[in-house]
């Protein structure tokens, strides 16, 4: 006698109105299975989900207004982004000023933490950075996107880009190594890119961005990479 | 006025953010439902539900109305979902986390369902290995197993969603089965 194999039980479950083959009907030992295997399965149907209150939607669309494409872009001079180098500048000399007391005042840290920490922040705030420039071409159209500006935010971004993937290989770190490379290839295009751009390009940059889930990729990295930090 | 999903995604497509707004308020909770269930993570899951909204409205333009607005969303969260689990995974790989924590962090972050006394004990060793468990399936398993198990999804449906063969999105369902319940045996006993 052959009995009901175990995908087949599965299968049954999931139809709500399973059409079992007759041996199913002269079985005790396959509706015993059956019975099993539901019970089982019914068991697991109460995983718990934290409970969001009436106003969750509102708070969703709250969040999320932020991020969609306007209508119409206003052109702004000054964008808060344009401190993001200064704050780079101001960590890296932090950082190297830390390194040269280090070795001259032995202070009770532990310095491998400390410098992990600090590349740590470099990276997620580097993540951060770029984040803005993806954004901006991912929701903006050839028409209302300012490329030249885009152009030179690129341009910055791809030294430090560079520096840190370097050292994430050289740390082993193959996950922020394979994100940064992702990066550094978009970074170049938009970089490299003419400064009046056919709708074309565009589009076929902003998909290329769309289609790897970069944005995505570089906002969780960015934000795990910031948790990390702060942990240390 | 009270818009169909199908109007608001049709008002929301011509610019009405409005429109789009009562999709947002309508789907958020159902999202964020699907989006947990994915990640096992709230933090996870608000930056899920985030992350498939601002998807949706700039692919508003592909939505053609054929299938659901919502079903077209949970899709939407669901390649999400697969986005953030490979990237966990990768992570999860190159630091690997103590289990016990892992347990524990899971069990401090849902909300208990209320259960009855005598529902508690079983359920609650259950649970405790219902999370840990899930997020031992790879991706593809997990993703096939929730959309199943709990969003009702055919296999149809959830092959067209993870853009597998409807074998391999079935066989994927039965794998996640056959691993939760070997990783539940404490909790029930010795399953043959």
């Amino acid at each position: 006698m052959t009995h009901l194999s175990e995908e087949q039980l599965v299968d049954a479950y999931y139809r709500n109105s399973p059409e079992m083959p007759a041996h199913w009907n002269e079985c005790p030992e396959c509706r015993a299975t059956f019975a099993r295997l539901k019970e089982h399965l019914d068991a697991m149907r109460d995983y718990p989900v934290p409970v969001r209150g009436p106003s969750y939607g509102g708070e969703v669309w709250s969040r999320l207004l932020p991020h969609l494409p306007p209508a119409r872009r206003k052109r702004v001079w000054f964008r808060w982004w344009t401190l993001a180098p200064v704050l780079v500048a101001v960590l890296v000399v932090a950082f190297v000023a830390g390194m040269l007391t280090e070795r001259r005042v032995r202070v009770p840290t532990t310095p491998e933490k400390a410098r992990e920490r600090v590349l740590l922040i470099a990276l997620s705030r580097h993540l951060e950075r770029s984040q803005i420039v993806l954004s901006e071409i991912a929701n903006g159209n050839a028409g209302s996107i300012d490329f030249p500006e885009e152009r030179e935010r690129a341009r910055d971004l791809l030294d430090d880009n560079r520096l840190l993937r370097q050292t994430a290989a050289r740390n082993g770190d193959a996950v922020d190594a394979s994100l940064l490379d992702e990066l550094e290839r978009v970074l170049l295009d938009v970089a490299n890119s003419p400064a009046e751009m056919t709708a074309g390009d565009f589009e076929a940059l902003r998909s290329r961005i769309d289609s790897q889930g970069l944005l995505f990729k570089v906002r969780i990295t960015s934000s795990d990479e910031r948790f990390r930090g702060q942990k240390l | 006025m009270e818009w169909t999903d199908a109007a608001a995604a049709e008002e929301a497509r011509k610019g009405n953010q409005q429109a789009f707004r009562v999709l947002v308020e309508r789907h958020s909770h159902a999202v964020f439902r699907l989006a947990f269930r994915m990640s096992g993570n709230e933090q996870d899951a608000e930056d899920l539900v985030q992350e498939t909204f601002l998807r949706a409205y700039k692919q508003l333009h592909r939505f053609d109305g054929r299938a659901a607005f919502g079903t077209w969303l949970y899709r939407i969260c669901a390649n999400c979902s697969l986005d953030l689990l490979r990237a966990r995974k990768s992570r999860r790989e190159s630091q690997p986390l103590e289990e016990k924590d892992d347990v524990r962090s899971w069990l401090d972050r849902v909300a208990a369902p209320e259960p009855s006394p005598e529902r508690l004990t079983h359920s609650s060793q259950i649970m405790s290995l219902l999370g840990p468990a899930l997020s031992r399936l790879s991706e593809m398993e997990r993703a096939a197993f929730v959309l199943r198990h709990y969003e009702g999804c055919d296999i149809e449906e959830i092959a067209r969603t993870l853009g597998v063969q409807a074998n391999a999105a079935k066989h994927s369902v039965f794998r996640a089965v056959q691993k939760l319940r070997r990783a539940l045996e404490p909790a029930w006993g010795v399953v043959r």
